[in-house]
């Protein structure tokens, strides 16, 4: 990267927030920017993105930016939306981007409504899988057998012992036209998708998984080397679905155990705790290769039509 | 101006909001609010009304979306009911604290349990400390006169916050009545169209809805605070405004009927005020010296009035379709706190009447108004509230 990327100058999200350090979610959102220009209005529900860019006084947004609630952020934006439509300001475009706590939960039956009616809005997941904000509680997008403090591993738990809701597919069956996932640690594939999503109207979802130093225990500066071994090893599989197929995939180069993954942090570390956790890692396993086998996401196992990336 | 039609009261809204041009309605049913958003889909359908129309999956969306509308400098609009309004609840805060203006019709209707479709105050005065401006009216004529003032007064630079109109289901909603509308023109003069102070606007770019920690959250609460109280001014010139092209005079916060040297009042809300008027005429002709305070603005509520109203009064009976449990009705907790230590301030009962539904007719004032001078002579303090027509026959084993 160069320096020039780096300047505020040229950034519509800029330095002087209040993010952990090593958040995977700032420098999601900072690309996110990148990528969408400077004519949007951006829709944040309450989460850690609200908490850290918006202490009274201070902002690092760069573009209009409005928080409101928890669970209405699809609404809100859909309001935007209306009041643009009816104001006739065609060039000014709705960004929605929230946690998971908002939108595989509290927000769900708010952003299924504005799917389903298709307003013209780019909502993008930072999905860190666990309410962050409030120290790390359970969400449905928490993976199967992590700890989160309200579903801690323990002498009679493993933790989290569901799987982590489909979001993309349910998403997907709205009959969207376009819906992707992304990764922090690609930071170029990620703008590439915002920019793909924002050359189509109506609604429109990306999800990308965040990496979090502080809720997941990694040092801050592994944000990146984290967030690859989750694609690498399957367990986050990154793909574009248009209207309801799957387009494009990004390939695997090589693909690593799920252990090497688990093992980086904490929220895991239960399950290498003794050799019952064994089963465990097995389970894991077999949902990343049933993600790899789903998306074709090693070479040999990519479907003809689809456009493969590295 | 002479345009005078036979209309449902739903529809008398519907066609007050048409002409005042909302950028954006959201609506989801709920009764008896439903007419008046299936009334403006039909419009917003027939091209009689240029509006965005959303359609959500819930009422907290409803007021969401309306609430984004209003933060991108579109003026806008839903109604709602009951568990309606329940469910907006935590957005109307937000919305005040955040300075949003936009209309609510809040349709009154009871709170569940048990279920029931009938009218009382409870769901709307629940909302009595989110920062939205409350209004009640009588009849669905003032109900039209009070939504073309209701948008003038939320977007009003000083107040800017959302303002509810209040009125009772079926009993308005669903009930003709002969109503006199404005010409298009007479509206448009009365009512510009929406200049937000700030708005969403990329070339403009603000943030909205920031974090604010104990050095100043007190603050902003106190600015809603004081948007109400000093607002009370401006809402009744705006009220005087109106009245003025409409002609007809509805009062200001609230309308003070037969007051002047009256020893027992009672204050009254919504369409029950029609009955009372009616009551207080026929006691005055028996010689009883008998007023009504209709209290047309809940929220701020208007204490300066209502006190210089009641001025000499032995008594003042409240009447409440309101609880709140655990205590009384809410309007007499508002009034006896304004009252204490007031020299020579009159005595005031809570008496609620009207829940659920329960028809208040000639005679039940008239019983309110007798048990209110019984108590007026007696020393005793009037400390628990007094349950009109309570049926102790169907209470349940053990209830006193």
């Amino acid at each position: 990267m160069s320096t020039q990327n780096l300047s505020n100058d040229q950034e519509l999200f800029v330095s002087g927030h209040r993010a952990c350090h090593g958040c995977g979610m700032s420098l999601a959102v900072r690309h996110i920017l990148k990528a969408t220009g400077k004519d949007v209005i951006v829709v944040t529900p309450t989460g850690c993105l609200e908490t850290f860019t918006s202490p009274y006084g201070y902002s690092p947004w760069r573009v209009p930016w409005i928080h409101h609630l928890f669970e209405n952020g699809p609404a809100i934006a859909t309001g935007v939306v209306a009041a643009l439509k009816a104001q006739k300001r065609e060039s000014e475009r709705v960004v929605a981007i929230g946690g998971d706590g908002s939108t595989f939960d509290i927000g769900f039956g708010s952003l299924s409504g504005m799917l389903e009616r298709g307003d013209d809005v780019l909502y993008i997941c930072v999905d860190n899988g666990a309410y962050m904000n409030t120290g790390g509680q359970r969400s449905s997008a928490s993976p199967i057998y992590s700890s989160t403090t309200t579903d801690p591993a323990g002498k009679r738990s493993l933790g989290k012992l569901q799987k982590k809701k489909d979001l993309p597919t349910i998403i997907a069956a709205h009959g969207v036209p376009y819906v992707a996932t992304a990764s922090v640690a690609y930071l170029k594939d990620l703008q590439k998708k915002v920019k793909k999503a924002m050359g189509y109207h109506g609604a429109r979802y990306i999800q990308i998984d965040s990496t979090c130093p502080s809720v997941w225990g990694f040092p801050s500066d592994q944000t990146l080397e984290v967030a690859r071994r989750g694609v690498q090893s399957g367990m986050v599989p990154l793909f574009e679905m248009e209207d309801g197929e799957v387009t494009k995939v990004r390939k695997i180069k090589k693909k690593i155990p799920v252990e090497e993954y688990l093992k980086t942090q904490k929220r895991f570390k239960h399950i290498f705790s003794d050799a019952d956790g064994r089963e465990e890692i097995q389970t894991i396993q077999a949902l990343a290769d049933s993600n790899i086998e789903r998306y074709g996401l090693l070479k040999k196992t990519a479907p003809q039509d689809a456009e493969v990336q590295d | 101006m002479n345009n005078t039609s036979v209309m449902e009261g739903s529809e008398a809204v519907a066609v007050a909001v048409k002409a005042c041009r909302p950028h954006v309605i959201s609506a989801y049913p709920i009764s008896p609010q439903t007419h008046i958003v299936e009334s403006l889909a039909r419009m917003v359908a027939g091209g009689e009304l240029d509006s965005q129309y959303v359609r959500v999956e819930s009422e907290f969306s409803a007021a969401s979306v309306i609430s984004g509308a209003s933060a991108a400098g579109s003026r806008s609009y839903t109604a709602s009911s009951s568990q309606g309004l329940l469910l907006m609840t935590e957005v109307f805060y937000a919305s005040a604290g955040m300075r949003l203006p936009f209309v609510i019709t809040g349709v009154n209707r009871q709170i569940s349990a048990p279920i029931s479709i009938q009218v009382d105050h409870q769901d709307t005065m629940s909302l009595r400390d989110s920062g939205v401006i409350q209004f009640y009216v009588e009849s669905s004529q003032e109900a039209y006169d009070t939504h073309m003032a209701a948008f003038k007064i939320a977007e009003d630079p000083g107040i800017l916050l959302p303002v509810m109109v209040c009125m009772d289901g079926w009993i308005l909603t669903h009930s003709y009545e002969r109503i006199t509308l404005l010409e298009q023109d007479e509206v448009d003069g009365f009512l510009p169209p929406f200049q937000p102070v700030n708005s969403l606007d990329v070339n403009d770019p603000k943030s909205w809805g920031s974090y604010a920690e104990e050095d100043m959250l007190m603050e902003f609460k106190y600015a809603v605070h004081q948007a109400m109280q000093s607002g009370k001014k401006r809402m009744k010139e705006i009220f005087t405004e109106l009245a003025q092209i409409t002609g007809r005079d509805h009062g200001g916060l609230i309308e003070a009927y037969r007051t002047e040297d009256a020893e027992f009042i009672l204050v009254a809300m919504g369409s029950v005020t029609g009955t009372v008027k009616e009551a207080v005429d026929e006691l005055r002709s028996e010689g009883k010296a008998l007023g009504l305070i209709k209290l047309r603005c809940y929220r701020p509520f208007p204490h300066e009035d209502i006190l210089n109203a009641i001025k000499g009064a032995r008594a003042v009976g409240v009447m409440e379709a309101n609880f709140s449990m655990g205590s009384e009705g809410a309007v007499s907790m508002d009034l006896k706190a304004k009252l204490c230590g007031q020299k020579d301030a009159p005595l005031v009962v809570s008496f609620i009447a009207g829940l659920g539904g329960r028809e208040i007719n000639i005679n039940t004032v008239r019983n309110i108004v007798e048990e209110l001078e019984g108590v007026a002579g007696s020393d005793v303090p009037q400390l628990e509230p007094r349950w009109v027509g309570l049926n102790t026959d169907i209470l349940p084993k053990g209830v006193e």
